[in-house]
């Protein structure tokens, strides 16, 4: 192989790994790539259910009840207006309790009743969702 | 009285940064013997006033100095000495001088020990290793000063995470950033060799240790960081794919890829324009992982508090030194000559396949870490990136690299035969069948992936070795040996991550004291439950007793802990090591019936995943040490088809 | 080779575009950043249907009476204005008056939000095109406003309270006569 053409080959080789690496991805993130919900959102859009998706809110008050196994509660996940029932079996971080910003990833079973497979709190006491608060966000289904 | 004598080492530092560009960029006129020869001295003088104010830094918050702002914002006079000293870089101010002072630290050990480079790219070397420290020393003193004081000294500091109070955190961010900025010495030399055109096999062999000497703490950084994750956080897992890991991986994963690229440009003077710009991109990843973790544009497990002044500022250095680096590429390499030419099949031909998978991985964990980003910019929609994502994209590229990773070391450099290679792998092969066949047989219903990672890790494991075969080992060179174990380590890491994936056994229940449960091998027994308390928490301790057959019983004590400044709890898990797994026990809340939630795992060989981890950068420290001691009368063939390795 | 030394730009050019995306994400404001220009200045004139059946509108000119307060712009559908809501009801059992201003939202819902969270505020206002809000220089919910005795708005506060922002407002409620 000549000299000049190798760098060429070497360039034009990597490009190719490159581009079919970013196809790879895409194609990856259109089928794994998880999208956040609020409740009201979630039944407003009619989220297909199985899919992994995330769901933040607040966690409503007197919803959070225990089963009798001891390792699974059901609550109710509320953004003010609509609510989704969710489930979640394992120990669950501290500071999950009623009335603290929760986001869950997990996947809908039923419409308004979501299968949470994590329940994600950041070590803070203060913790509201980065997602869930901030003065520009407005909950898709209330806006007039 | 000690921060100002910080502070003002820190501008005194600065000045001499200034110094050092301005002196080293000058040498680059040609007529500059004195100036090249005076700025190793002033990088050196720099790097003293660096660690002055690092020091300080240490002591006030050794001292617990209620004045310093950093200091009531992050600490407290309740906590045990080992974090109140540590508690100096568990913050973002404390983070940014740590690095600043490791950078200055590898800039003044080039100005003292580089000794193959040519004096003028030396000089241009070190003038660039200046220019970077500038920018970090204009983002300490401008925007994040770490000596503020408050006007009224607090009466209490706020205290310290509780989940970052452990002996990892000592540990863990400084060799990680040690790596981080190892590779800020390859970008410099390879825009030094650039601004001088002096790219070939001795700006290769003279930028090879430092190369090394930063992808041994990485790898180390990673994998403690990894183990830490694992037993502190109390969900068993290991990799969350979180983009403050990502951002160590990235470097990680380019710095390999440079790794290799730079034994080609060394050994057979090829690669050269590639090798240069993997410098360059291995710490653009350094610096995009830098930023990624301070910006607070990421939701992430641990990300330092958010303030997007600060990430605009790192954007603005990342623009200036990756982009001005790239421009200097794309005008300059094109004048260089091309290195020596290879056949596809051949050792460079399978570095060269190895880079591209390396960079395909970097490049499917850069899209996936930014992705959230991107979509949110542009529509407003907020979604996340996870496991499922990095799995199914890098996964099979990662199977793919430990398959050639089996075939490379046994080629022939410049030219070689597929035929004559695919014989000197048939044991690797033949052994790989055998674990499928064993796969299938004692656990059918695997996912391929899995079933792929286990026949992989045998194969390659057995392929590692293969240099080694009908050798003299006592005159084998030490740098073959590091690459041995390194890709060993490779394959014993692969092996645990397969097996911890298939084989994890968990129980999760809820249980009174008296009774036992199961999980895997083990009956484990809830034998008591009672109340404990350390130097700044409270805490329940739950304590298991464990049998597995007739061995000795083993004692488990978890706790669920609770902290009061700042108010907190966390989660202690209780690990038992065995040689064929561990035993991962927590203990939750309390609930109805006198019960407490236990959760039990049983990992078989998940302990692989970090020896392979050491035994890779034991690999690597080999292979450091294999090029910078004086070799012994072992004679290296670089051309034809003799065996280089 | 031509080809060759177009292509090694291409590093760069990617780079960009990279750089590009990630500062849009930077310079999206962020809850935090968007200051009013009204601090300082008195309260713009405005008069709102009230936000609980049977009230009397609320309007700008009762508020110069010697008293300071704070005006809380807030939402039923606004998920942080929940989690502020317990500080609130805080605030006004500390002696803090309260003044609403319910951005797009309905009667009923209201109710329903207050019976569930509390009810903290002396006058609720309605302002169901957020021009009030705009003209506060309030860019969205929740934001709190110190407003003193004559009628002069003092200070700012973006985002939910929190009850480390309790001892900050207290004080400048009560300094702002």
């Amino acid at each position: 192989m000549k000299a000049k053409n190798q760098r060429l080959m070497l360039v034009l080789v990597a490009l190719g790994a490159l581009t079919g690496a970013a196809l790879l991805a895409m194609s990856a993130l259109r089928d794994q790539a998880s999208y956040f919900y609020t409740p009201g959102d979630a039944l407003r859009d009619h989220v297909e259910l199985g899919r992994a998706v995330r769901l933040g809110g607040m966690v409503e008050k007197g919803s959070l009840r225990r089963e009798a196994d001891g390792v699974t509660i059901d609550f109710r996940v509320t953004d003010g207006a609509a609510s989704v029932a969710s489930r979640y079996t394992g120990i669950v971080p501290d500071l999950f309790r009623e009335g603290s910003g929760v986001v869950a990833e997990g996947r809908f079973t039923a419409p308004g009743q979501f299968a949470a497979d994590t329940i994600l709190a950041k070590h803070d006491e203060k913790y509201m969702p980065p997602e869930v608060a901030g003065a520009m966000h407005e909950t898709k289904s209330l806006k007039r | 009285m000690i921060a100002e004598t910080g502070l003002a080492a820190l501008w005194i530092a600065a000045a001499f940064a200034l110094l050092q560009t301005l002196m080293g960029f000058a040498a680059l006129g040609g007529e500059g013997r004195p100036l090249i020869r005076a700025v190793r001295p002033v990088a050196v003088v720099q790097a003293l006033m660096t660690a002055t104010a690092f020091a300080a830094l240490l002591l006030v918050f050794w001292h617990t100095d209620l004045s310093v702002k950093l200091v009531a914002d992050d600490s407290a006079t309740t906590l045990p000495t080992i974090y109140r000293i540590a508690g100096a870089w568990g913050n973002h101010e404390g983070s940014m001088l740590l690095w600043v002072t490791i950078l200055a630290l590898a800039g003044a050990a080039v100005a003292l020990f580089e000794r193959r480079l040519p004096e003028r790219t030396l000089a241009a070397t070190i003038g660039t290793q200046g220019l970077i420290a500038l920018g970090f020393f204009a983002f300490l003193l401008f925007s994040s000063n770490p000596f503020a004081r408050l006007d009224v000294p607090a009466a209490e500091g706020n205290g310290f995470n509780p989940l970052l109070q452990d002996p990892g955190l000592a540990f863990h961010p400084p060799t990680l950033y040690v790596g981080y900025v190892g590779l800020s010495v390859a970008f410099s030399f390879a825009v030094g060799a650039l601004l001088t055109r002096d790219i070939g096999a001795t700006f290769a062999k003279a930028m090879r240790p430092w190369v090394l000497g930063a992808w041994i703490f990485l790898t180390v950084g990673i994998t403690a960081g990894s183990y830490w994750a694992y037993y502190e956080l109390g969900w068993g897992g290991w990799w969350f794919w979180d983009p403050t890991e990502n951002a160590s991986l990235m470097p990680w994963l380019a710095a390999t890829a440079l790794l290799h690229s730079v034994t080609v440009l060394a050994t057979r003077d090829g690669l050269r324009a590639w090798t240069v710009m993997l410098a360059v991109v291995a710490f653009s990843m350094s610096m995009v992982g830098t930023f990624l973790v301070r910006s607070g544009i990421l939701t992430s497990v641990h990300a330092f508090a958010l303030d997007p002044k600060r990430g605009a500022f790192i954007l603005v250095l990342l623009a200036l030194y990756i982009g001005g680096a790239l421009a200097l590429f794309a005008a300059r390499v094109a004048t260089v000559a091309e290195g020596n030419r290879f056949d596809p099949v051949s050792r460079e031909g399978a570095l060269v396949v190895n880079n591209l998978l390396l960079s395909a991985i970097l490049g499917v964990v850069l899209i996936g870490t930014l992705y959230p980003l991107g979509v949110e910019a542009m529509t407003g929609e907020k979604l996340s990136v996870g496991a499922p994502y990095f799995n199914t994209a890098a996964g099979p590229l990662a199977l793919l690299l430990v398959a050639v990773m089996a075939a490379g070391p046994v080629m022939r450099w410049r030219r070689d035969e597929l035929a004559v290679v695919g014989r000197r792998i048939m044991v690797p092969t033949a052994i790989a069948v055998l674990a499928l066949v064993a796969a299938l047989l004692f656990a059918p219903g695997l996912h391929v992936l899995l079933l792929l990672g286990l026949t992989l890790a045998a194969g390659t494991a057995a392929a590692s070795v293969a240099p080694l075969w009908k050798r003299n080992l006592r005159r084998t060179p030490l740098f073959t040996w590091g690459m041995v174990v390194a890709h060993l380590g490779v394959a014993v890491s692969l092996a645990g991550m397969a097996s911890e994936s298939a084989f994890t056994r968990e129980t999760l229940v809820a249980a009174r004291p008296g009774e036992t449960v199961h999980v895997g091998p083990y009956a484990v027994r809830f034998a008591a439950i009672d109340p404990a308390a350390g130097q700044n928490f409270t805490a329940v301790r739950a304590t298991l007793i464990a049998t597995r057959g007739n061995a000795d019983p083993l004692t488990l004590q978890p706790e669920q802990r609770t902290f009061d400044n700042p108010p907190q709890q966390t989660s202690e898990s209780a690990i038992a090591t065995r040689l064929d797994g561990q035993l991962y026990t927590v203990v939750g809340e309390q609930v109805p019936g006198g019960r407490w939630q236990l959760r039990l795992w049983w990992k078989p060989f998940v302990t692989l995943i970090w020896a392979g981890g050491a035994l890779i950068a034991l690999g690597g420290l080999l292979s450091l040490l294999g090029r910078i001691l004086p070799r012994r009368g072992v004679k290296v063939e670089q051309h034809g088809y003799t065996r280089a390795y | 080779m031509k080809t060759v030394r177009l292509l090694l730009w291409l590093p760069l050019i990617a780079f960009l575009i990279v750089l590009g995306l990630v500062s849009s994400g930077l310079i999206k404001p962020h809850s935090t950043t968007i200051q009013s220009q009204m601090i300082g200045r008195p309260l713009p004139a405005f008069t709102l249907p009230s936000g609980r059946a049977g009230e009397a509108p609320l309007t700008s000119t009762g508020f110069a009476d010697d008293k300071p307060r704070l005006v809380n712009i807030f939402a039923s559908w606004c998920v942080p204005c929940l989690a502020e809501a317990p500080e609130l009801m805080v605030l006004k059992r500390e002696g803090i008056r309260i003044e609403g201003i319910a951005i797009r939202d309905r009667t009923e819902d209201l109710a329903a939000f207050l019976q569930r969270n509390g009810d903290p505020y002396e006058r609720i206002g309605r302002d169901d095109t957020g021009a009030v809000q705009i003209a506060l220089g309030s860019s969205g919910v929740p934001e709190s406003f110190v407003v003193d005795g004559k009628g002069i708005i003092r200070a700012q506060h973006i985002g939910e309270i929190r009850p480390e922002d309790m001892a900050g407002l207290i004080a400048a409620v009560q300094g702002a006569r």
